[in-house]
């Protein structure tokens, strides 16, 4: 005799329970969770970027003049090529992996193998290119001005070309007297950044070169930078003029507002973990596959959802690339 | 449960099909590859008209920008990510939780940020940081 009820008459219905209604694992599922919750975050970090380029809108860096540089051309003005390089890797790996998916459906160990290997490299190559990226933003190239209040001036011929600090600054006189712990009771320690020349030097030298402009932060309805003409230039020096900067760092930034520097280094710097956990994660089950895991499994998923976590880096990639080089 | 999963061949709404997934993975390279050269571009030459029109308050150029790059990531994820051959349950799930969030973040956000640039440019208060 039957003590319970067993059946609820709900069998088979998509709310009796025992079916999966998404049609998708558990792992499949989590991992697209995961990516939604991230997908916010780095929304937040972009939004947070547009919010202070809104905020300083007519004095915001413009890309083009800030990454020109391309590999082995020094000197040659390369606006982008570098940055859509970067992103053809990441589209590109991006193809391997999801072609290594595609194999792990057929249950082909060596085709995933040869995938999956394809993508740690496009990986690898993307991170370095992004520390390049990075030490040459960091270097910096023709230097510039701060003025008291934060502003970024920088100097250009009369052709409208950048020229640099160290091309024009006046030769250094006397010399800089390191201080010392010593002499100072509140002294904490040498600066850690000092650059190469100092204001009184390009003060000197800009005054004596006739040829020389400034270009300050402000942009005009064209959204070009403003550029003095020599009288405004020398008064804009003279009396605004606070301090050298030479590349960018989180306080000062030779290209311009801070903040860019701070947003540049935060978000690709986050989106570069990203990659550079997606590589670890890709090698790690590139050795699973080598070793039979999913053979033995009888199912290539995990391919499968470590595939979308990499094409998911590639997506806010690709909003990086809008938002930080295009836009 | 190795399910063999079944994927959707055609992409542009059916005016572009394919035999394989393998030629459908290749054919979306090649248009992500075509919409990021343009993009790139555009962002080197920047068109005079479209840099000095603009388009509820936003340049055309930066108009076509985003749509470029929505219309990337919605590849990306449709063809790369599978999401086409999700049920439409966990499609919505994730796409339009995201969508709108972002949306929402995105729109409070500048409109607060170029509140405070008006207010640096009509107010007293000085550039600061």
């Amino acid at each position: 005799m039957e003590a319970t009820v067993v059946k609820t008459g709900t069998e088979g219905k998509t709310w009796g329970g025992g079916n999966q209604p998404l049609k998708a694992s558990y792992g499949k599922m989590m991992m697209w969770f995961f990516i939604v919750s991230d997908a916010l975050t780095f929304s937040g970090f972009l939004a947070s970027y547009g919010f202070s380029r809104f905020k300083f809108v007519d004095a915001w860096p413009i890309p083009d003049q800030v990454f020109t540089h391309f590999p082995f051309l020094h000197g040659v003005d390369a606006p982008m090529y570098y940055v859509a390089f970067m992103t053809f890797i990441l589209i590109f790996s991006s193809v391997t992996m999801v072609l290594a998916v595609d194999a792990g459906h057929k249950m082909k160990q060596n085709k995933v193998i040869l995938y999956l290997f394809l993508t740690i490299i496009g990986g690898l190559i993307f991170l370095g290119s992004q520390a390049w990226e990075w030490n040459t933003f960091i270097k910096g190239d023709f230097g510039a001005i701060e003025t008291k209040g934060g502003q970024i001036i920088q100097f250009l011929d009369k052709e409208g070309e950048r020229v640099a600090l160290r091309d024009f600054a006046a030769p250094a006189t006397g010399e800089r007297t390191e201080q010392t712990r010593e002499n100072g009771i509140w002294f904490e320690g040498e600066p850690e950044y000092y650059p190469s020349v100092s204001f009184e030097q390009v003060k000197e030298g800009f005054l004596a070169n006739d040829n020389l402009l400034v270009r300050i932060q402000h942009k005009d309805e064209h959204g070009h930078h403003i550029v003095l003409n020599r009288e405004e230039s020398i008064a804009k020096v003279v009396n605004d003029g606070a301090m050298v900067v030479e590349g960018a760092n989180l306080r000062h930034n030779e290209y311009g507002h801070p903040l860019f520097a701070d947003f540049f280094f935060f978000i690709t710097g986050f989106h570069g973990f990203h990659v550079a956990t997606g590589v670890l994660i890709n090698c790690i089950i590139f050795f699973n596959v080598i070793l039979g895991t999913y053979e033995r499994r009888g199912h290539y998923e995990m391919v499968e959802k470590v595939g979308l976590y990499w094409h998911f880096v590639d997506l806010v990639w690709v909003f990086v690339f809008t938002f930080f080089y295009l836009v | 449960m190795a399910h063999e999963q079944e994927h959707k061949l055609e992409i542009f709404r059916g005016a572009l099909k394919f035999k394989s997934n393998v030629t459908k993975i290749w054919g979306v390279f090649v248009v992500l590859s075509i919409v990021t050269t343009v993009e790139v571009a555009l962002g080197i030459v920047r068109p005079d008209f479209l840099v000095d029109h603009h388009f509820l308050a936003l340049r055309l150029l930066n108009w076509i920008f985003i749509i470029l790059t929505l219309f990337k990531a919605y590849y990306i994820t449709w063809d790369f990510m599978h999401m086409r051959d999700e049920t439409n349950g966990l499609r919505r799930a994730v796409i339009w939780t995201t969508l709108f969030l972002i949306a929402y973040l995105v729109a409070l956000v500048l409109i607060e940020g170029d509140y405070i640039f008006e207010v640096y440019k009509n107010g007293y208060i000085k550039f600061n940081f």
